[in-house]
């Protein structure tokens, strides 16, 4: 006999079970039809395989798992997919979720299956595939899929089987192991070879179910033992709630506690329910996937109350009247246990593969708790929590929402077995502040994961924009100083031209160094410009074809929201939306104006370059010089030209024809700045302000210009740098 | 078909709120009975008072807070208080003295703070201190047992007409009294503590630690023996206080010297040691959260208590020590707080904050 541990706190509540021991598992006639919830077990749904109408085969697949932690879905009879939709499912919020429902056809007709007693030759691989395939779950309340739960990155060297079954009232694992505890032996025999044979292969029962492990005993004495079967051993431990839960039971049987934050199998132990073993067990051995389970139906709402084998998907109804419910006498039906189990809100909702219970108890058996007072701080609570918390402090800064106490306190590690609530004297529901608190915690985890992925997007958008900008004005700078230094070097050019009489002569044709260097500025400059556009040809219409989708896409989304603005289910023209709708439509425009200034670009550029493309953009450039009328010019030559012939004009202009020319220029833009304040002001648009201001200086240059204009009129010579003109006028 | 929704678990314990406190009443009586074959009936005229006071204002500030009186009545807390209170007074105290406390116990100290299982500190020895403070005169006068010769009179306890005279006038009471065991202790100038004994009469005529006061003490454990068979508390805070005082005595007894300190014994069986420990130091509201937690407030309740009847001014001071460890309280449940399961060390609360 193995040592055994005790646990921390534990509570001993009426156990109840012999009510639903009085007779063997009784079969369940075929419901008319089944409910197949696609989401039985812990991890993703699985994904459906069928569609209405679809005939069925008892054990088809109908639905398959998706993604690692997932399961697999059978059909559990035979007959037609008469839905696959959102129905009501057993869980504690009464939510709805997808189904698959059949209607059965009556005859029950199997798909071709078969197994094999001969696993020892298979792989661990192959078995763990099998029982994927099967679609096989914890039986014993949580619903986690064993085919993960069996390939653990771990070596095992305990394989630990729960028959526990610790909840007051349930008896299905108990019944399951009188009446087929060598098919259980078998099962257990396949997990053990599955994990490489463990050095201890555990079945942890408690003391009150003598007969069971009697049955077991019996079992085990009879087992054909092949020379590889593993050595397994039944251990006893005293009747005390929660032993069955995992932690706890791994405790009590090795005396080690599972991390906090880690798996039983990193301390080299997996833990199975004992009937997942009988469902591997039909699995390997005879091909069925897990279509039917062991359910205890009891409490004393029910006339006969027993254990079922009942196919999953059977509406409770259909087994509730097999055991005889009566419904006057139950003031709530509870899926699973009295500790951990949920109330079910209707009797049409299925059994699912990890219903073990139901529990109709009458309203004198299970009294309704008295209203709860305030906690006097007792202390029963934390002398039976096994996870030794502090419920009641876990319950005081529950309530005032104090989650960082309530993580210091390890509210995380609460199993929510509901011992503290149970011996409350206050029958305060401690469980559900904890559950709610949780709930809190967990969605405050996940608001803060998101914002901080937001945060470092955004500090990753910040940085790029730095890193640009940085480089943008180290461009500059470089610019910059290549600029100063070509200047310094034409200055000493020019120097040394000075000294030069030839070139002095030469520059004094064009009025002065200042001016011919500000001249050749600005050719150089244009060259520039034309060489850059040249440069890249290919790529700059890409560019512009690129722009042209975008602003389409854009211009048709915006489209479509301004129909579904106008088309709007109400139809009641609200001032927010009429905005809405305003702003859409300038949105609209916009990209409108965009695209279109895209496709001109686009068009100009093809033109330009169908036009420009044997010329080299000196060549170019000295064409323009001498030929300005070259219709092959491009915009950039223009302005090349223009700015030559500008600095030929006013090398050869007088300095009154200059002024004349300044004050004329200044009159056409102040011309163009006036119609465009008018038309501002026609439109009422927001921007009358700066253009009035622009006028107005305007004004006040032009009045400036028309004074030294008048001056100049006598025989004076204007000391004016036309240059700082010919800029204004750029 | 209606099918009702509720929040697991299912089934609930039989215990209730009523159930624990009507356990500690129960557990009073034996305490009760010894107090009363030795002081007479001052005690349980103290108890009535107190409960007829402690329910009224109970009923008058739950209506002024508009909470359903009945319902809070019936957790029978108000009672608790109202009796602890009147156990501690002195029997054949004035009436008004019992009225004065309880009021301000059930009031002030419970009440003002949030009522029941929010109080921080224990309403009946607040009730106490309030008392002692204001009326010292009335608080340390104390009914000589009966059956002590002094000076070969036999006290007597007044008869219950005389009883309520004393209780109701105020006046009367000097013919029935003595010094108690701890006052006449505090008062020893020279003499070794054997002779001591020998010379006065509340210990020549006691086995122990004094005539009477003995087995008003191992009444009260008597009691606090049921109540931790019972399972209505743990063995933690009232065996940390008997320890802490036990040890504190053991290392200032010095064999029994003019200046010796007393007994474990004397200590143990003195005063209101058990009631304390037992009756006062248990009550759960007050103390800190832990098993290992209510352990140390015991003992350091034990300590405090040592201190104050050794070197203090009080020959008794259950109050103040008790009053000074609610203080404590929620300080010691942030270095006690249990190791859970799968956590290697227990840690504090607050390193606990920091690390996650």
């Amino acid at each position: 006999m193995s040592k055994i541990w005790d646990i921390h706190g534990g509570i001993h509540p009426a156990e109840n079970k012999q009510q639903s021991l009085g007779g063997p598992i009784q079969a369940v006639p075929l419901p008319p039809s089944v409910i197949l919830p696609l989401s039985q077990h812990i991890g993703a749904p699985a994904a459906p395989l069928v569609k209405v109408g679809d005939k069925v085969l008892k054990g088809q697949m109908i639905a398959a798992a998706k993604g690692f932690v997932s399961a697999p879905v059978h059909a559990p009879s035979s007959g037609i997919v008469t839905a696959i939709e959102e129905l009501t499912v057993p869980h504690a919020s009464g939510m709805q979720a997808p189904c698959i429902v059949i209607a059965t056809d009556g005859d029950d007709s199997w798909i071709a299956h078969s197994g094999t007693t001969l696993y020892r030759e298979k792989s661990a691989e192959e078995l763990i595939a099998l029982i994927r395939e099967a679609g096989i779950t914890g039986l014993g309340g949580a619903g986690f899929p064993s085919a993960v739960k069996l390939q653990p990155r771990q070596t095992i060297n305990t394989l630990i089987i729960n028959a526990t079954e610790c909840e007051p009232y349930i008896t299905a694992d108990d019944q399951l192991m009188r009446q087929r505890a060598d098919d259980i032996l078998v099962g257990i025999d396949i997990l053990a070879h599955i994990l490489g044979d463990p050095e201890r292969v555990l079945i942890g029962i408690e003391d009150n179910k003598p007969e069971a492990q009697k049955a077991l005993a019996t079992a085990l004495q009879n087992r054909q033992v092949t020379e590889n079967a593993s050595a397994i051993e039944v251990v006893e431990f005293p009747t005390k709630y929660p032993s069955g839960g995992e932690k706890q039971l791994i405790q009590i049987l090795t005396g080690e506690e599972v991390p906090s934050g880690q798996l039983p199998a990193d301390l080299g132990i997996v833990c199975q329910n004992i009937g997942t073993t009988h469902a591997i067990y039909r699995a390997i051995c005879h091909g069925e996937p897990l279509i039917s389970r062991v359910t205890t139906v009891t409490g004393k709402a029910c006339d006969k109350p027993g254990n079922f084998e009942v196919l999953i998907g059977t509406p409770v109804e259909h087994l509730l009247t097999e055991a005889e419910f009566n419904n006057a006498l139950c003031p709530n039906l509870v899926m699973g246990g009295p500790m951990m189990g949920f109330t079910l809100a209707s009797t049409s909702v299925p059994i699912i593969k990890s219903t073990n219970c139901l529990l109709a108890t009458s309203a004198e058996e299970n009294p309704a708790p008295p209203p709860a007072q305030a906690c006097i701080r007792c202390g029963h609570c934390a002398e039976v929590c096994p996870a030794n918390l502090l419920p009641q402090q876990l319950y005081w800064h529950a309530q005032s929402k104090n989650y960082e106490r309530l993580e210091a306190h390890h509210l995380g590690d609460c199993i929510e077995c509901g011992a503290c609530s149970y011996v409350c004297p206050s029958s305060i529901p401690l469980v559900q502040y904890y559950r709610a608190a949780k709930g809190e915690i967990r969605l405050m985890a996940e608001e803060k994961r998101q914002s901080d992925r937001a945060r470092e997007r955004f500090e990753h958008h910040q940085t790029r924009i730095e890193r640009e900008e940085k480089e943008k004005a180290a461009k500059r700078e470089a610019r910059k100083l290549a600029a100063e230094a070509a200047k310094t070097k034409r200055e000493a050019e020019a120097k040394a031209a000075e000294e030069n009489p030839e070139g002095s002569a030469q520059k004094a044709i064009d009025g002065g160094d200042t001016k011919a260097t500000g001249d050749h500025d600005i050719v150089q400059a244009a060259l520039a410009r034309v060489a850059a556009n040249k440069a890249s040809p290919q790529d700059q219409r890409k560019r512009f074809e690129r722009a042209i989708e975008t602003t389409a896409a854009r211009l048709a989304k915006a489209e479509q929201v301004l129909e579904a603005l106008n088309t709007g289910e109400d139809a009641g023209q609200s001032s927010e939306k009429l905005a809405q709708i305003e702003q859409q439509r300038a949105t609209i425009e916009q990209a409108r104006l965009r695209h279109e200034e895209a496709k001109n670009k686009l068009a100009a550029l093809n033109t330009d370059q169908s036009a420009a493309e044997p010329a080299d953009g000196k060549a170019q450039a000295e064409t323009a010089t001498t030929n300005t009328d070259d219709p092959g010019l491009d915009r950039a030559a223009t302005a090349i030209a223009r700015a030559q012939k500008n600095a030929a004009e006013q090398a050869t202009l007088s300095p009154q024809q200059k002024l004349q020319k300044q004050r004329d220029a200044l009159q056409n833009r102040l011309n163009k700045a006036q119609a465009r304040l008018a038309q501002a002001e026609s439109e009422g648009s927001e921007q009358i302000e700066a253009f009035s201001n622009a006028v107005a200086t305007l004004v006040a240059k032009l009045a400036a210009a028309e004074l030294k204009l008048a001056d100049a009129d006598p025989d004076k010579t204007p000391k004016q740098n036309p240059i700082s003109i010919s800029e204004e006028n750029r | 078909m209606a099918l009702g929704r509720s929040s697991s678990p299912h089934a609930h314990g039989p215990r209730s709120t009523q159930w624990v406190m009507q356990q500690v009443l129960l557990a009073t009586v034996p305490g009760l009975i010894v107090l009363t074959s030795y002081f007479g009936i001052g005690t349980l005229l103290n108890i009535i008072i107190a409960s007829v006071t402690a329910l009224a204002c109970e009923a008058a500030v739950l209506k002024l807070r508009n909470r359903p009186i009945g319902f809070y009545l019936r957790d029978y807390s108000a009672l608790v208080t109202a009796v602890l209170l009147g156990l501690a007074l002195p029997p054949l105290a004035p009436w008004w003295l019992t009225i004065t406390g309880t009021a301000f116990a059930i009031i002030i100290a419970k009440h003002l703070y949030g009522g029941m299982g929010y109080n921080p500190f224990n309403p009946a020895m607040i009730g106490y201190v309030v008392l002692l403070i204001s009326f010292p005169l009335q608080m340390s006068v104390w009914v000589a047992p009966t059956g002590l010769m002094v000076d070969g009179i036999g006290a007597v306890a007044p008869s219950f007409l005389s009883s309520l005279q004393i209780v109701l006038t105020g006046s009367g009471i000097d013919g029935f009294t003595a010094a108690t065991p701890l006052d006449a202790f505090k008062h020893n100038s020279g003499l070794l503590v054997e002779h001591f004994y020998q010379q006065t009469p509340q210990f020549s005529q006691g086995r122990w630690a004094g005539l009477g006061w003995e087995w008003v003490n191992i009444a009260f454990l008597l009691g606090g023996i049921y109540l931790l068979a019972r399972k209505v508390f743990t063995w933690h805070a009232p065996i940390g206080m008997l320890l802490g005082l036990s040890v504190m005595a053991l290392f200032n007894y010095d064999g029994g010297s003019s200046t010796s300190d007393g007994s474990i014994i004397f200590h143990l069986l003195s005063g209101a040691t058990m009631f304390g420990a037992f009756f006062i130091v248990t009550d759960p509201v007050t103390s800190a959260t832990s098993n290992r937690g209510r352990f140390i407030y015991g003992a350091l309740i034990g300590v405090i208590l040592f201190v104050i009847r050794s070197w203090g001014n009080y020959p008794d001071a259950l109050a103040f020590a008790v009053l000074l460890m609610n203080f404590a309280a929620p300080f010691i449940d942030y270095y006690t707080p249990p190791r859970t399961y799968g956590h290697g060390k227990s840690g504090t609360i607050i390193h606990r904050s920091k690390e996650d």
